[in-house]
């Protein structure tokens, strides 16, 4: 492992992350950092869902859900403390719950990948119908309104941890939310170095295999879920950060196809790939959203498909293929999908 | 249940059953195997030997019966459990890593038992072993599938089972390549005890040993190798008579 | 009395629905291991035919009964053959090429239908139990569901086009070896469950206003029944629409539509805990 390629690949995005880090404040204005700063809160998102997905091999089609969770658990929390240190932690922890509360009964159950993705998209627009529908007076938690379609205006951003004078302003926000996103993706290549995550990988490859040496895949599942979810949690809570706002469309089907289409087109088994997707797919977003004639569905739609049809690798691994020949890192070739019969004679 | 000066044997199924629906894939089966033995099971297609394997590593749950390993009851144990108790598989279709290296598919496998040098060192004494180490920083998927076959059972021993279960282990390989499993199979002998299923009769002989004759779900004939492959009633078998 | 009569109607009218709702996805799952994640908007674009054939004068009757299967059905038709047919056999990439596909149909929709809501007027008016009022066309929908039901059981299992349908899902090869033509059983299949997909947002119509982002709060529930059913179309989706449509409507009644919902999906989540096929992976195996 001492080659000298392998410390690069750690040391240039290290340098990457550093420099834009400190740099991007030096040279753009501050309206250009807010955006900077959305970047990096969907890059945090992709890679929670590239972790769960492209490593763990389980196909999270409802991912906006946990996002979702974490932003109204974040709301709620800190109109009803006033600080943010707890709330932001609660807006992790309610996620993570949440993942590990659903995990428990899908890989227990031991349900196949895609009845995993029927039924993490199924949460994911209960919630939607849910947190939709209670407008009313009466749907309250503690002092704060769920808002129903409304959504949450002026939620109270965040302060320094056990400071509730010294709120963040958004030259802060950009720190924290980028310093947060280098930390999530040292933190995940870390992980995956680890047994734990070299045997979710495995897992990803044959999940038989895994069992037969000794490992229970059960719970390497549940617990990369349950990552990949409080992760998502965290990003939720930095976008009510970012807008000061929430609303139900953070558990939308948009949000959650947004979050497959930036992996997928990024590179599913990758973690820089998604990253970038994110960046360039939210980007597109922005400029989509500020003209009338193509409807974001319509085009995000057609990503997808393309994709899926054309590129089902994504662009990173078939870029590297590209710029290095012979890809040397081991990848995995395209999805995890065995034959239906295999895995319909399981159990 | 046996007499103080039997030893106890390392598995041993007692009167398993495994229906499904309304076909009887094993009936009444009653086996043991001592500790550092060599077992072989031979029998046609349909046997119930597959069946018998999946049960022993928890694929499937017995309709009736036990299975007791080293005197405990291991049925309804998830298979991580019975892998953890001592039991290792390698199945017929080679269960590997595909889009892992050779390295560190049996890295996986050695971190089992293993932390940190030591991992290492255990996977470096397994290519050693298997004679792999030319192509440990291939992807196994990309691999010849004897080669794929040895990387299994690789895994397999990297976790020191007490028992190894060998599917089919010489199919699909050459000539050569079913002597050296032969041969492998000879050295892990000395360390763990062995049940295999074999249809390749001169494979058998290779590995000479204690035969269980399955047929139709039941026991047909347990013995010797020389006394079983001579047999009449078991070369009718697999000539398509039906046993008396 | 009355009003346990109202009840019962409104519980009976939860379980038609969602076997409408749910019918043309488990088709498609259930005979071609298929997830359609864009049966949401095959439901929304059966609404939107019914509407635009009402605007033209045509009878209302056949404006939602007729019409949308046909246009729906040729559009499911369309689908296979330009996407899903390069997909067979890879479930995953299946389920992601027809989310594109659904957003892109959504994103269409808005296109020229804007995004304000559509509707169909009502066909049948309501009748009085005692002191209560009952929608006549909630009883229609029932009645119609059971139709359909065992009209879909009568082409399974009694045409030549069942039969042809029913073994090339069995074994696509043998089917090919026989001399049947599995291209075209497989797309006629897909067309058939698109065009129960387009019926059953026909059928609905007139009691559910139309807009294109209305997938959404059909699918759920869809997905949850077939899940919850498994792989027997016609059998699992309805004793599993029998077991959530009490469960959602019992707790719907006790509490609110929004709760109701919560409940549905609790118990599905249990269901899939306790039987991971769904309930014809335990039960009436073999059945259609």
């Amino acid at each position: 492992m001492k080659i000298a390629g392998i410390r690069l690949d750690l040391i240039v995005p290290g340098v990457c992350g550093l420099a834009l880090l400190f740099g991007l404040p030096i040279f753009l204005d501050l309206f250009s950092l807010l955006q900077v700063t959305l970047y990096a809160i969907m890059a945090i998102l992709a890679l929670s869902l590239a972790f769960i997905w492209g490593y763990g091999g389980i196909l999270c089609l409802g991912h906006s859900a946990f996002f979702g969770l974490g932003a109204y658990a974040y709301a709620i929390a800190v109109i009803n403390i006033g600080e943010s240190t707890a709330p932001f932690l609660i807006a992790i922890l309610v996620p993570t719950l949440a993942a590990a509360a659903v995990g428990y009964f899908m890989f227990y159950g031991r349900i196949s990948d895609v009845y995993v993705g029927v039924m993490t998209l199924t949460l994911a627009l209960i919630l939607f119908n849910v947190v939709n529908s209670t407008s009313g007076a009466q749907y309250h938690i503690g002092k704060a309104p769920i808002g129903g379609y409304n959504g949450l205006p002026n939620v109270p951003g965040l302060n320094v941890p056990f400071d509730p004078d010294n709120s963040l302003d958004p030259g802060d926000m950009y720190y924290l939310c980028m310093g947060l996103l280098i930390v999530v993706y040292f933190g995940l290549r870390w992980l995956l170095t680890t047994r734990f995550g070299r045997v979710a990988v495995a897992i990803r490859e044959n999940e038989k295999r895994v069992e037969f040496i000794g490992y229970d895949s059960r719970l390497h599942k549940l617990a990369t879920f349950t990552i990949g979810g409080g992760l998502a949690g965290l990003a939720g809570c930095l976008f009510v950060n970012w807008g000061a706002y929430v609303s139900p469309t953070t558990f939308s089907m948009m949000q959650s196809a947004q979050v497959i289409i930036w992996v997928l087109v990024g590179g599913v088994g990758t973690l820089f790939g998604p990253m970038i997707g994110a960046v360039a797919l939210s980007w597109l977003t922005v400029e989509v959203g500020s003209q009338q004639l193509i409807d974001a569905n319509l085009l995000f739609g057609a990503i997808l498909l393309v994709f899926v049809l054309l590129v089902p690798r994504g662009i990173m691994p078939v870029l590297i293929d590209r710029v290095w020949g012979r890809i040397s890192l081991p990848r995995r070739p395209v999805f995890t999908a065995p034959p239906v019969a295999a895995r319909e004679g399981k159990r | 249940m046996s007499g103080s000066n039997v030893p106890q044997p390392l598995i041993e199924a007692r009167n398993l059953t495994m229906r499904f629906g309304g076909v009887t894939a094993i009936a009444n089966v009653d086996l043991s195997v001592a500790e550092g033995e060599l077992r072989c099971l031979i029998g046609p297609n349909g046997a119930g030997k597959s069946t018998f394997f999946k049960m022993l590593t928890g694929q499937v749950m017995p309709s009736e019966g036990e299975i007791l390993f080293r005197g405990t009851r291991i049925n309804g144990f998830e298979p991580h459990d019975i892998a953890r108790l001592g039991i290792g598989i390698k199945t017929q279709v080679p269960n590997v890593f595909d889009g892992l290296t050779v390295r560190e598919n049996l890295w996986i496998a050695a971190s089992r038992r293993n932390r940190g040098k030591a991992t290492e060192r255990a996977v470096a004494r397994e290519l050693e072993r298997l004679e792999l180490g030319s192509i440990a920083d291939r992807l196994v998927g990309q691999l010849a599938h004897g080669q794929r076959q040895w990387i299994e059972l690789g895994l397999v021993l990297l976790t020191e089972p007490a028992l190894i279960l060998l599917d089919e282990p010489a199919a699909g390989m050459t000539e050569d390549e079913t002597v050296r499993t032969a041969k492998l199979i000879g050295i892990i002998k000395q360390s763990c005890a062995l049940i295999v299923v074999e249809h390749d009769m001169k494979f058998i002989r290779m590995i000479a040993s204690r035969i269980t004759v399955f047929d139709r779900g039941r026991i047909l004939v347990e013995g010797e190798a020389d006394a079983v492959l001579s047999d009449q009633r078991v070369r009718d078998v697999y000539l398509g008579k039906r046993a008396a | 009395m009355a009003y346990a009569t109202i009840v019962g109607i409104e519980v009976v009218y939860a379980i038609a629905t969602l076997i409408l709702v749910s019918l043309g996805l488990a088709i498609i799952f259930g005979m071609m291991r298929v997830i359609n994640l864009a049966h949401g908007e095959f439901l929304v674009m059966g609404g939107y035919a019914a509407t635009i054939a009402v605007h033209h004068g045509v009878n209302v009757w056949i404006a939602i009964l007729i019409v949308p299967p046909i246009a729906v059905g040729l559009i499911g038709l369309v689908v296979e053959r330009a996407v899903i047919r390069f997909l067979y056999g890879r479930m995953v990439e299946t389920m992601l090429a027809s989310w594109g596909l659904s957003l892109l149909i959504v994103g269409l929709l808005t296109t020229i239908f804007g995004s304000s809501t559509e509707g169909v007027p009502m066909p049948l008016s309501g009748f009085t139990i005692g002191a209560y009022q009952a929608s006549g066309y909630n009883v229609f929908v029932i009645a119609f569901s059971l139709l359909t039901l065992g009209a879909v059981y009568v082409l399974l299992r009694f045409t030549r086009l069942g039969l042809l349908a029913r073994g090339t899902m069995q074994n696509a090869a043998m089917a090919a070896a026989l001399g049947v033509d599995t291209t075209k059983v497989y797309a006629v299949t897909f067309a058939l469950g698109a065009a129960l997909a387009g019926l059953a947002g026909g059928v609905l119509a007139p009691v559910a206003g139309i807009v294109p982002t209305s997938g959404g709060s059909y699918i759920g529930q869809a997905f949850i029944t077939v899940l919850g059913g498994g792989a027997a179309a016609l059998t699992g989706v309805t004793s599993a629409a029998l077991l959530f449509g009490s469960v959602g409507q019992a707790a719907t009644f006790a509490t609110n539509p929004v709760f109701g919902s919560v409940a549905l999906l609790l118990a599905a989540v249990v269901l899939i805990r306790i039987l991971p096929n769904g309930i014809t992976g335990r039960y009436f195996k073999g059945w259609l």
